[in-house]
C-alpha cells in the first residue's frame, strides 16, 4: 500500500505551501462552558498552537495520564511523517510509543488485541487513504467485538487516528475522505475535529471513550490552523454537534476542514443579506440529529457540504434524516455541495473541491427556491 | 549521519531497494545516493548493488547483471584467496539489518528443501510408544483427562450434529478427527494463557471447564448462552476461561493475538497467547500480518495451525506451493515445528515446549499440526461431493486420534473396556440432557438486540427499539413468539 510519496516526511512540510486562505476559528466551545479539565478547573492557561501540536499535546496527556496507553503505527517512533508523535518515544519509552511493520491490517489487528486486554491502544494509520487493508479488522472485528461476545470482551480502548482530506496536491491516494464507509458500521464512533482546540479535546475524549473510535484528522490544517488551546487536560463531548455561527435563513452542516470553506461562504452570504447558521457535526457516528433538526426547524433550509464524493456520502444520511423529521418545515430541497463522483484528481483538484463559491451559489439557490 | 538515521529520514528499507533497483546506471546511482550512502562507494561497489538487487529484481537487471558477474569472475581469478573471495567478501557487508557475506556463486535459494519437514510424533498408529519416556512425561491422571475430553467432545459433536439434522439447531460444525489437537494442546497450556480459536477448538473450552450445557446453550442461542444469542452456533467465548469469542472471519485473530501477547509482555506475565488457525486461513493477509508483527514485537504467542488438508472443498494442493505452513515460520524469524496432530501425546509435548519457549524467551513459536478433517466442513457442506468416501473412512479408522490414545492408555493398564463403556454412557447422557435443557430455556430478551453495540444505548438505537416494538404490537404474527419482549 505504500507509495514513495507517503514515505517522505517532507510531505508534511509540503503542506505549508498549500495556498488556501485560512481563517482562524474562534471556538465558542470554550466560552460556552463545554470545556472542562480533568481536575475540574474551567480556566486554564492556553497557548496559540497549530493542529498537529494540539494532537501531540493530547497524545502526550493520554500517555501521561494512563500508564496502560500505547501509541504505534508506521514511522511513529521518530515523530511521525506529520510530526504528531514528536518527542513521545523519548519521554515515554519505545515500548509505549513505537514503529510497527508497514501493514495496516496488522496495526489495527494488533491494536484490537492490545485494547481487548484493557489497554488504550492508539493506532496511527499514516494516511486515511491507506486504511482499507484494515477495513476487515475495523468493520468485522473492532466494531463487533463487544456485541458478539455478549459484552464479555470489548476493545473500547481502541482509537484509530488517520489524517484525511485535500491538501492541494495529494491526488488520488493522499487526499481521500473515507468517513462515510465507517459511518455505516454499528459499533464504531467516527470523529472529525475542525481546529486545534477541538482536535485536542475530541481526541482525548475519543481515547477515553469506552468504544472503538475512528478519528480522522484534517491534515490540510495540521500546520495551517492555529488557535488558542488550553495547555492542560480537557475533553470535549462526543456525539454533540455545535452551532459555530448562528443564523436564521439556512442551516449549513459540515465537519473538519470543510467548515473553513463553509464559514467563508457564510460571510459572503451575509454581505448579500443571507443569514446562515453553521453547524460542526464533530461526531459523525452516532451523530447529533437533534441539534441539526432544531436548527432546520428554525431556518427551514439545509445545506450539507463535504469533500468526499456526493454519492453515498454522509451528507445523504443527514439529508434523508432531516427530510424525515422536518418535511413540512422545509422551504427548499436539501442542498449538497460535495466532492464530485470521481477519484480525487491531481491537477483537477480545484474543480473537484466543494469550493466557497459553489457553496455560496447553493445557499442563494436554496434561499431563493 | 548514521545509516539508521538516514533510513529513518527517507522512510525505511523498502525505499532503498526501490531507489537502488531502479537506478539504471551506476553513475546515476552514485550521483543520487553517494553522499548519503558512503559505505557503498568502495572497490566492488557495482557488485554490492547487484547483490542487493539479485533477489528482488532479477528480470529487470538481467543483461547488465550477468555482464557484471563475468567481470567479477575475471577480477577474482587474480585474487590469491583460495575460494576466490576477498577478505571483505568473507566478512560480509554491513547492510541495513546486519552483515551479509558476499559470494561469487550465482545461486538461487531452492523453492523448497529436498526433503519435506519431518513430523514429530511419539505414538505410532497402534498406540505404541516410540519414545520410551512418555509415561514419565504424561501421568495417568493427565492422559485419562485428555482421553475423556476427546471422547466427550466427540460425543457432543455427534448429538449436536444430529440436532441440526433434525432441524432443532440452525448450524453446527464438528471437530471429528482433530480431537487430539484440541485436548493435547489444552492440556499443555495454563488456564492463564489466552486462547484465540478459529472455530474448531471447542475441546480447549471443554478442558477449561465450559460445560456441555454451556456449549448447548450457545448453540441454541438461549438466554443462558454466552453471547446473548447474537452469533451462529459454535461461536463460543468465555472471559473467565480466557477464551476469546470466536468470530467467523478467518485469521483476523492472529494479529489480535499479537496485541494481546504484547500486553502480557508489558505486564511481565508468566503466560502466553495461543492462536489457532487452519491451512486455508494461512493464505489470508492477516496470517502474514500476525506472524510478522509477532516476530518484530517479540510477542509471547504460540501459533497453532491445524493443517487438516481441506478449506471447505479446497485441498492444500490448491492452497499453497510450500511444504505446508511450518516452513513459513523461518521467513518471519519464528522457530517452527511440525507435529502429528493425531497423536495427542506429541501435540501435548510440542505445545508444552512451545509455551515454555514463548514465555521464557519472549518470542513467537509456530506449530503445524498435521491432521485430517474427518467431518464435513459444517452442516452446510457435503464433503463427499469433492472427496471420496474411502479417503474419509481411511482417516476415520486408521488414523483416529481417539483410538490411538485409547490403545496406549489401555496398554498401560490405565483403561479398561468397562471404563470405556462407562465414559461413553455418561457422556451420552450428559449431552442428551444438555440439549433438551438448552432447548427449553428462555430466549434472550428483545432488548439484547440493541445493547452492547456501544457501552451505552445511543439515541438512534433507542428510537429504533421503540419503532420496532410498535411494529411488533401491530403485527405480532410476523415475529417469533418465543422471544421475551
Amino acid at each position: 500500500m505504500a507509495t514513495n510519496l507517503r514515505k517522505f516526511n517532507r510531505f508534511g512540510s509540503i503542506l505549508t505551501n498549500h495556498s488556501n486562505s485560512l481563517r482562524r476559528f474562534s471556538s465558542p466551545a470554550a466560552s460556552s462552558g463545554v470545556l472542562a479539565s480533568a481536575d475540574g478547573q474551567l480556566l486554564q492557561s492556553s497557548k496559540s498552537i497549530n493542529l498537529y501540536t494540539a494532537i501531540n499535546q493530547a497524545l502526550h496527556i493520554a500517555l501521561d495520564s494512563d500508564p496502560r496507553s500505547y501509541i504505534f503505527g508506521e514511522d511513529v517512533g521518530f515523530g511521525g511523517v506529520f510530526r504528531c508523535t514528536t518527542g513521545l518515544a523519548d519521554q515515554f519509552g519505545k515500548h509505549r510509543v513505537f514503529n510497527t511493520p508497514l501493514c495496516e491490517q496488522g496495526i489495527v489487528g494488533f491494536a484490537i488485541g492490545l485494547a481487548a486486554m484493557g489497554n488504550r491502544a492508539i493506532a496511527e494509520i499514516q494516511f486515511a487513504d491507506y486504511i482499507f487493508p484494515a477495513f476487515d479488522q475495523i468493520v468485522n472485528e473492532a466494531a463487533k467485538f463487544r456485541y458478539r461476545s455478549g459484552n464479555e470482551f470489548n476493545c473500547g480502548g481502541l482509537t484509530i487516528r488517520a489524517p484525511y482530506g485535500a491538501v492541494g496536491h495529494g491526488a488520488l491516494y493522499h487526499s481521500q475522505s473515507p468517513e462515510a464507509f465507517f459511518c455505516h458500521v454499528p459499533g464504531l464512533k467516527v470523529v472529525i475535529p475542525r481546529s486545534p482546540k477541538e482536535a485536542k479535546g475530541l481526541l482525548l475524549a475519543s481515547i477515553r471513550d469506552p468504544n472503538p473510535v475512528v478519528f480522522f484528522e484534517p491534515k490540510g490544517l495540521y500546520r495551517l490552523a492555529v488557535e488558542e488551546v488550553p495547555e492542560g487536560d480537557y475533553t470535549l463531548p462526543l456525539s454533540e454537534a455545535e452551532v459555530i455561527r448562528e443564523g436564521s435563513d439556512i442551516t449549513l452542516v459540515g465537519w473538519g476542514a470543510q467548515l473553513t470553506t463553509m464559514e467563508q461562504a457564510c460571510v459572503d452570504a451575509e454581505k448579500e443579506g443571507i443569514s446562515c447558521e453553521l453547524i460542526d457535526l464533530k461526531t459523525l457516528l452516532p451523530w447529533d440529529k437533534e441539534t441539526v433538526e432544531a436548527s432546520v426547524r428554525k431556518t427551514g433550509r439545509l445545506l450539507i457540504s463535504h469533500e468526499a464524493p456526493v454519492t453515498g456520502g454522509f451528507g445523504a444520511e443527514i439529508s434523508a434524516s432531516i427530510v424525515e423529521r422536518c418535511f413540512l418545515r422545509l422551504e427548499a430541497p436539501v442542498a449538497r455541495v460535495c466532492g464530485l463522483d470521481t477519484p480525487f484528481p491531481h491537477v483537477f483538484e480545484p474543480f473537484y473541491m466543494p469550493t466557497k463559491n459553489k457553496i455560496l451559489d447553493a445557499i442563494k439557490e436554496t434561499v431563493n427556491f | 549521519m548514521s545509516i539508521s538515521h538516514w533510513l529513518t529520514r527517507i522512510g525505511g528499507g523498502n525505499l532503498i531497494k526501490k531507489i537502488i533497483c531502479s537506478s539504471l546506471t551506476l553513475s546515476h546511482y552514485q550521483a543520487t545516493a553517494s553522499s548519503s550512502f558512503p559505505f557503498l562507494i568502495r572497490r566492488n561497489e557495482h557488485k554490492a548493488i547487484f547483490a542487493f538487487c539479485s533477489s528482488t529484481n532479477v528480470a529487470f537487471f538481467g543483461a547488465r547483471r550477468y555482464n557484471s558477474t563475468k567481470t567479477e569472475g575475471q577480477l577474482l581469478s587474480e585474487s590469491d584467496d583460495e575460494d576466490g573471495s576477498t577478505l571483505e567478501e568473507k566478512q560480509g557487508f554491513d547492510f541495513p539489518g546486519g552483515k551479509i557475506a558476499y559470494t561469487t556463486k550465482l545461486n538461487f535459494l531452492p523453492a523448497s528443501s529436498e526433503k519435506r519437514v519431518q513430523c514429530y510424533r511419539v505414538l505410532d498408529e497402534d498406540g505404541y510408544t516410540i519414545l520410551s519416556n512418555m509415561s514419565e512425561l504424561v501421568s495417568k491422571e493427565l492422559a485419562l483427562k485428555v482421553y475423556s475430553g476427546m471422547v466427550t467432545l466427540n460425543t457432543m459433536d455427534k448429538f449436536l450434529y444430529e440436532a441440526q439434522r433434525q432441524g432443532r439447531l440452525s448450524f453446527y460444525l464438528t471437530t471429528y478427527g482433530e480431537e487430539a489437537i484440541n485436548l493435547g494442546s489444552a492440556a499443555a497450556l495454563s488456564s492463564d494463557d489466552i486462547v484465540l480459536g478459529q472455530y474448531r477448538e471447542a475441546g480447549i473450552l471443554l478442558w477449561r471447564g465450559f460445560t456441555v450445557q454451556d456449549f448447548a446453550n450457545q448453540c441454541f442461542g438461549n438466554n443462558d448462552g454466552h453471547g446473548k444469542g447474537r452469533q451462529m452456533p459454535v461461536h463460543y467465548g468465555s472471559k473467565s476461561l480466557n477464551f476469546v469469542t470466536i468470530s467467523s472471519p478467518l485469521t483476523t485473530q492472529l494479529p489480535q493475538a499479537v496485541g494481546m501477547a504484547y500486553s502480557l509482555k508489558m505486564d511481565k506475565k508468566d503466560s502466553c497467547v495461543v492462536a489457532f488457525f487452519g491451512d486455508g486461513s494461512a493464505s489470508e493477509g492477516d496470517f502474514h500480518a500476525g506472524l510478522n508483527f509477532a516476530a518484530v514485537m517479540d510477542a509471547p504467542v504460540v501459533f497453532i495451525c491445524r493443517n487438516n488438508g481441506w478449506a471447505i472443498s479446497t485441498p492444500v494442493t490448491q492452497q499453497f506451493r510450500s511444504d505446508g505452513i511450518v516452513v513459513k515460520g523461518q521467513a518471519y524469524g519464528i522457530p517452527s515445528i511440525r507435529v502429528d496432530g493425531n497423536d495427542a501425546l506429541a501435540v501435548y509435548d510440542v505445545v508444552r515446549s512451545a509455551r515454555e519457549m514463548a514465555i521464557n524467551e519472549q518470542r513467537p513459536i509456530l506449530i503445524e499440526a498435521m491432521t485430517y478433517r474427518v467431518s464435513h466442513h459444517s452442516t452446510s457442506d457435503d464433503s463427499t461431493k469433492y472427496r471420496s468416501v474411502e479417503e474419509i473412512e481411511h482417516w476415520k479408522t486408521l488414523h483416529s486420534p481417539i483410538t490411538r490414545l485409547r490403545k496406549w492408555i489401555g496398554r498401560n493398564g490405565w483403561w479398561s473396556n468397562k471404563d470405556e463403556s462407562k465414559l461413553h454412557g455418561e457422556a451420552t447422557t450428559q449431552v442428551k440432557v444438555a440439549i433438551d435443557e438448552a432447548e427449553k430455556k428462555k430466549m434472550p430478551p428483545l432488548r439484547d438486540m440493541f445493547t452492547d453495540v456501544y457501552d451505552e444505548l445511543p439515541l438512534n438505537l433507542m428510537e429504533q427499539e421503540t419503532m420496532l416494538r410498535e411494529t411488533i404490537q401491530k403485527h405480532p404474527k410476523d415475529f417469533p413468539n418465543n422471544m421475551p419482549l
